[in-house]
């Protein structure tokens, strides 16, 4: 036995902050046991390491000096004290529970329970802690559809894709149709900017999520499966690649899974759109009904599940009568939520429902980074909304936060402190949703963008009050005359900053002033004489000349900017390294 | 089901062609529409409704600027800038003139917790700034 192990988290966002250097160097310790799993959610402390001892996690390590920590983990390995060679950049109070409960705290992990602790390239590892066990019942018929789905409807799982349908009554409606081919398919085109639950998934525990899609098979009598994933994920392709070659190798598989790559269309999303562009067409969602279930991919009943949902699905199945013992209300169990923006812990975190907003961000997520103050929490995309302080206190609940104007939708938080404006977000979704729209619908289309050119409008001090007014009825109308969820949703980004941060419109078009300083156009820059010290950094930097060199009435050289020139970029501010540089 | 389904249908065979090619010239278009029977016209259609295909021959390196929620919050536009800066891109220019960076700016990387990102062909770079950027770009060239 190997007296030390070292589990390094080799996710997308490990690698690129040099989780493969570190990973190289302890490959090179004699006696440890060196395993590449992928992220576990601390995206914010990559590289990140655990390190055990005789089986038992002693450390997690940030690994800021790869050598250093070699050298502490071979003098461990020679039998030298713990504490003195690894307390320093470790979280570590001496026992493992410690260590979670720091790491972890408030969390509790179902669809996350193996992401970063087995090898996703590895089936045996995912085999070694039951997996694959629950199917193999399934597939020698020792448990009946009829169970699965019972399990399944008590757990009161809900689809994690956004809307919240009841998984159970979705596989049930699937499983009641007769038809010689019926389809699965997993909705892994994560398109949300500022989601990432699901890449992680897939990039992590790929074998749960296809258990997941197989128990599905089973239960609805599906003939194959299909999963949809964004080619913007080349290592979660690259892992499920490899997983379902694995599994079809040892022959664990139900029905055959077959991946189709997305192209790039958040449209894509959308069931019916995401059939189509399995189909090989462009990717419009069109009228329902029928329903997928009724006449899907290529004419056959289909459901779709989202990635998320289906990881859940094996515990459930080996847990019966747990999962529904924590969430809130209508909301059964645990939701996966992607943490980022200025949150000091951003990564990965999985909480029971009914969790408020404000432990999920100040005490799971640690707070706001440099200790600003909170501002906003974007949830649920561009189809979510912007919530206040002042509504921190919601609870984290599919209907609870529906009241709010915002969604809890796929799982992605973004998180802002005093320097986001608003307007300027309301402007970014809608910029994003008036790319992405199909333009099928006039009004998401045509109106999707009237709105993008007012809020360009007022950003840019053009402004007077028709704007909020065309805004509100521009919203109105987009939200109830589109088809689907992309366009009826699309608004709420405006609907509710205008609800909540009203102040900030009428700064914008009655002041003419962007109170956060991010509208460039609104924002003037001057220099603060007295703190100047004449090092020109910002005339150097200046891309249009407009800083020049003056004396100040002392005698001593100083900068002063030419507003005339001045075309408001803002890196004079930055560059600045005596706050000398004002913003208005 | 159609032929061409059972061949992975019409996105995956223009996203090998894409992956052979770099883009998806016209005599690919021509061919698998003579292949697998299916007018050229859908065959655009479906090209330039997703943001993946280009019918332009790419440059060497893909530089993908993310555009995501995080990124912004944290200065992605800025870096769109100042990547067409350093590489002399002129408006509405999307490949520099000797075919070394194409650049694109993508919805979402995923990788939030890093904003802002940017990906350069299959690697991802978090907390991109000016400095770092220039450095990264120059061990590209």
């Amino acid at each position: 036995m190997s007296l030390a192990k070292i589990i390094v988290n080799m996710g997308t966002c490990g690698i690129s902050s040099g989780s493969q250097k570190v990973l190289d160097s302890f490959r090179t310790l004699k006696d440890v046991e060196v395993k590449a799993t992928s992220c576990v959610g601390l995206c914010a402390l990559e590289p990140t390491a655990f390190i055990y001892i005789e089986g038992r996690v002693v450390g997690l390590s940030y690994l800021t000096d790869t050598q250093k920590d070699k050298e502490s983990i071979q003098a461990i390995c020679d039998g030298k004290d713990v504490d003195t060679h690894l307390a320093p950049r470790v979280i570590y109070d001496g026992s493992e529970q410690g260590l979670f409960n720091d790491l972890f705290k408030g969390q509790k992990r179902v669809v996350l329970r193996n992401a970063g602790w087995l090898d996703p390239m590895d089936i045996n590892d995912y085999i070694s802690v039951g997996g694959y066990s629950f199917l193999s019942k399934c597939r020698s018929a020792k448990i009946s559809k009829e169970q699965v789905l019972d399990v399944l409807e008590k757990s009161g799982l809900r689809g994690r894709g956004g809307a919240g349908f009841p998984t159970a009554k979705k596989w049930r409606m699937l499983m009641e149709k007769i038809s010689e081919e019926k389809y699965v398919i997993c909705n892994g085109d994560e398109g949300d900017p500022g989601a990432f639950m699901d890449r992680s998934v897939l990039e992590g525990d790929p074998h749960s999520v296809i258990e997941g899609l197989q128990i599905a098979a089973y239960a609805t009598g599906a003939t194959k499966c299909f999963m949809y994933v964004r080619a913007e994920y080349p290592l979660a392709l690259k892992t499920l690649n490899k997983a379902i070659k694995d599994a079809n190798d040892k022959n664990v598989l139900h029905v055959p899974v077959e991946i189709r790559e997305g192209a790039g269309a958040f449209v894509c999303g959308e069931e019916t759109a995401l059939i189509a562009s399995i189909e090989g067409k462009r990717g419009m969602p069109r009228f329902r009904p029928p329903y997928p279930v009724e006449s899907g991919l290529w004419g056959k009943p289909t459901i779709i599940n989202n990635v998320e949902t289906l990881a859940a699905v094996p515990w459930i199945m080996n847990n019966p009568g747990e999962y529904e013992k924590t969430g809130y209300a209508n909301s059964k169990g645990t939701k996966v939520f992607a943490l980022a923006g200025k949150i000091k812990r951003g990564g990965l975190v999985e909480i029971p429902f009914g969790m408020s907003l404000r432990e999920l961000i100040f005490d799971v997520g640690k707070g706001i980074q440099n200790d600003k103050n909170f501002k906003a929490v974007q949830i649920g995309g561009p189809s979510g909304g912007c919530l206040p302080a002042s509504l921190l206190d919601l609870r984290i609940d599919y209907e609870e936060l529906k009241q709010s104007g915002a969604i809890v939708g796929s799982g992605g938080l973004v998180v802002m402190d005093e320097s986001s404006c608003m307007v300027d977000i309301a402007r970014f979704f809608l910029s994003f949703t008036t790319k992405e729209s199909c333009g099928k619908c006039t009004f998401c289309r045509v109106g999707t963008k009237r709105m993008l050119e007012t809020l360009e409008d007022i950003v840019n001090g053009r402004s007077n009050d028709d704007h909020l007014q065309r805004l509100y009825e521009l919203s109105d109308a987009v939200s109830k005359l589109s088809l689907c969820g992309l366009g009826q949703t699309a608004p709420n980004p405006v609907i509710t900053t205008l609800r909540y941060f009203i102040d900030e419109y009428h700064s914008h078009i009655k002041d003419k002033r962007c109170p956060a300083g991010v509208c460039s156009a609104l924002t003037k820059y001057s220099i603060d004489e007295q703190k100047c010290v004449g090092c020109m950094l910002c005339k150097k930097e200046c891309p249009v000349s407009a800083i020049v060199e003056t004396k100040r009435a002392d005698g001593k050289k100083i900068c002063s900017i030419d507003s005339s020139k001045c075309i408001s970029c803002g890196r004079c501010y930055k560059v600045c390294k005596f706050s000398s540089v004002l913003k208005r | 089901m159609t032929d061409i389904d059972i061949h992975g249908g019409l996105i995956k065979q223009l996203q090998d062609a894409q992956a052979k090619f770099g883009y998806v010239s016209q005599h690919e278009v021509k061919r698998i529409s003579k292949e697998f029977n299916i007018a050229e016209s859908e065959i655009y259609g479906v090209i330039t409704f997703y943001s993946q295909f280009r019918l332009k021959p790419l440059g060497k390196h893909t530089i993908k600027v993310c555009r995501g929620t995080a990124c912004h919050v944290s200065g992605s536009l800025e870096l769109v800038t100042e990547v067409r800066e350093l590489l002399g891109l002129l408006d509405g220019e999307d490949t520099t003139k000797d075919l070394r960076f194409t650049l694109e700016e993508v919805a979402c990387l995923g990788c939030c917790s890093l904003a802002p990102a940017v990906m350069i062909n299959k690697d991802v770079f978090g907390k991109v700034n000016r400095d770092k950027l220039s450095k990264i770009l120059e061990s590209y060239k």
